[in-house]
């Protein structure tokens, strides 16, 4: 049903090449995530798909159907925007419709459309309201009521949870998961967060600058990530990359090892290093340890309640099978 | 947020702008009430005393009103939407990205900045004179007959000029608002399947609304005063007699200063009305 394929497409900005030339298929009904630092051309990639940009070069295949040329409205792509751009005119019901009524459907049939949506999205009581005077949480549902209503193809989502707060981004994240996995349809979300695109994608694209890093599922990257880039953007607090004298020992330009892969004793170890700062979440508390092997400070997860302290002098030893390996050109050797 | 003592450094530092402001006002003013109320005939006799509530009722029942009024809302809704429809069209055009856009843009602002004296001037001698105006070659050019505009056509005539010179102000102020349209609205609309015309129609000119009541409102004020226009070219003949004129002719025509007075006041209420209107809805604006 929804199978993207992206052929060498590439697009530039008054001759600045913004994505170079990217091949990319997201299977039908797969949850895909575009992640990557801001400004790395996620929003636009999305765009391309949906057709609010035209490709510089390239071909855009939707449903095996070359749709490089066609319209918006034509792919069948439903959108869900950062801003939410819900019609602040229009009532909750009018929004949710309004793709409807453009279709020219029936008007019991768009009724009946509305409140199935409503129903599902919890947003009954809030129909005849303006967008106005709903909260972030809500106007988010009516943006994705309006999406799900026209039965489209793909879902494309960039970055809808960003102007939400910490409890409600958790919260619409499974909403949203929850919704892929009930429509399984083909969903596509931008996100600079690495932790939104951890948990909700069932394969990840990494972005740098238009270029595709790495794609593969979450545990891929997490265990596997394929150059220094990824490593340090996957994971979170994210991995420590390591140079100096003892990467070259193990044949390495740069060692990358995660914080949970490291042990930290008051007794002995490979490297020693005195404590700086410790964050205690309860559950894990993450050291910062100034090691004499290298210049950066590394970061050390300890389980639960450790009595180590400001200025101790400790031993870390990494996980010898969690030791990830890196050559001069910052690619994965081991 | 201020503390007494810079609340009351305020009151004596803007006191000089109100009281001047004040004066201006209120001297005016008082005096026309004053006059209103008096049987005042500056080479009939002078000030001949107290006339009650006369000048009210004969402004009223003169047989000059009614056309008057009639008259100046012709001239006030023509002028209302033609400035606010090709204003709506010229805002959808100038937000387009187009070559020499800055240019365009000051071109179409500039006739709001020329004296409507000027501009009323310009358009008798230099477009609607029917042996020199360019109206009169443009029709010879055709082959038809020219227009003898500012006699046979001079209600028309007039609505033109007024509305060429309100026309950049309804401009601006709708493209103000069409730019701080959010363009997420309009690629989401794109996406729902809304053609250009239903976009326009559903999403655009709704987020339009209040600036066009905006414009209606205080172009109504100001049209409502129209003066200089009809003093240049008609002199309120050929039926362009608005209120603001007939008040103006009842003093210096008339030589009677108590009934133009009472014109006078007739005047200020209505355009109170509208601007209450107006506070309301600008304020309102402000608040959302
Ligand atoms: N309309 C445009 N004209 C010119 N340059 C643009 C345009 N849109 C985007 N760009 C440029 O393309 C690059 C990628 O932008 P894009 O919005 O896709 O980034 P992003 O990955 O979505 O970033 P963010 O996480 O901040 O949203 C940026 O350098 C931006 O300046
Ligand atoms: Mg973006």
């Amino acid at each position: 049903m929804g199978r993207i394929v992206l052929d060498q497409v590439n697009k530039s900005f008054d001759g600045v090449e913004v994505i170079p030339p990217l091949d990319l298929t997201i299977e039908d009904g797969e949850f895909t995530v575009f992640v990557g630092p801001s400004g790395c051309g996620k929003s636009t990639l999305l765009r391309l798909i949906a057709g609010l940009e035209d490709v510089t070069g390239g071909q855009i295949h939707i449903d095996g159907k070359d749709s490089t040329q066609l319209a918006p409205a034509k792919r069948k792509l439903a959108m869900v925007f950062q801003s939410y751009a819900l019609y602040p005119h229009m009532s909750v019901r009018n929004n949710i419709a309004f793709p409807l009524k453009m279709a020219k459907l029936g008007r019991d049939k768009i009724n009946s459309k509305v409140m199935a949506a409503a129903e599902v999205l919890n947003l009954t009581d809030y129909l005849e309201r303006r967008p106005g005077l709903l909260s972030g949480g809500q106007r988010q549902r009516v943006a994705i009521g309006r999406a799900i209503v026209r039965e489209p193809k793909a879902f494309l989502f960039d970055e809808p949870l960003s102007n939400l707060d910490a409890a409600l981004r958790v919260e619409m994240r499974l909403e949203i998961g929850e919704l892929h996995k009930r429509l399984a349809t083909t969903m596509v979300y931008v996100t600079h967060d690495q932790v939104e695109a951890m948990t909700m994608a069932d394969r990840i694209v990494v972005l740098k600058a238009g270029n595709i890093e790495q794609v593969g599922s979450p545990l891929e990257l997490y265990s596997k990530p394929k150059n220094v880039f990824v490593a340090g953007f996957i994971g979170s607090p994210s991995m420590n990359l390591l140079e100096g004298p003892e990467a070259v020992k193990l044949g390495a330009k740069t060692i990358g090892i995660r914080p949970e892969h490291l042990s930290i004793s008051d007794q002995e170890g490979v490297w020693s290093g005195i404590i700086g700062v410790s964050e205690h979440l309860g559950s894990d508390t993450f050291f910062h340890v100034k090691c004499d092997a290298f210049p950066e400070p590394i970061t050390v997860r300890a389980s639960g309640e450790v009595s180590l302290h400001y200025g101790e002098k400790v031993f870390l030893t990494p996980n010898h099978a969690h030791l990830h390996l890196f050559s001069d050109d910052g690619l994965r050797i081991a | 947020m201020s503390t007494n003592a810079s609340r009351s450094a305020a009151r004596v530092m803007m006191a000089p702008a109100v009281i001047l402001l004040l004066g201006w006002m209120l001297v005016p003013l008082t005096m026309t009430f004053w006059f209103s109320f008096r049987k005042f005939l500056p080479m009939r006799g002078g000030d001949l005393g107290f006339a009650g509530f006369d000048n009210y009722v004969r402004f009223l029942t003169s047989s000059s009103f009614w056309p008057a009024v009639q008259t100046t809302l012709i001239i006030v809704i023509s002028v209302l939407v033609i400035t606010v429809v090709l204003g709506i069209l010229l805002a959808m055009l100038l937000d387009q990205p187009m070559w020499g856009q800055g240019i365009v843009r000051i071109l179409v602002i500039a006739p709001f900045f020329v004296m409507p004296t000027v501009s009323a001037l310009l358009w008798k001698n230099m477009f609607m004179d029917p042996v020199n105006g360019l109206f009169a070659h443009l029709f010879k050019a055709f082959g038809a007959e020219p227009v003898i505009w500012l006699t046979d056509a001079a209600l028309p005539s007039i609505i033109m000029i007024v509305s060429w010179q309100w026309l950049p102000f309804a401009t601006l102020i709708l493209l103000t608002a069409r730019q701080s349209l959010d363009s997420e609205q309009m690629e989401a609309a794109e996406m729902d399947g809304a053609p250009l015309l239903k976009r326009f129609w559903f999403i655009v000119l709704p987020h339009l609304g209040r600036a066009i009541t905006v414009v209606i409102l205080i172009q109504t004020i100001f049209i409502l005063s129209t003066f200089a226009e009809i003093f240049v070219t008609t002199s309120g003949a050929f039926d362009t007699r608005t209120l603001t004129y007939l008040i103006f002719q009842r003093i210096t025509d008339s030589q009677n200063i108590g009934l133009g007075s009472a014109g006078g006041v007739y005047a200020i209420i209505l355009a109170n009305i509208v601007a209450l209107f107006l506070m309301r809805i600008v304020g309102k604006n402000l608040d959302a």
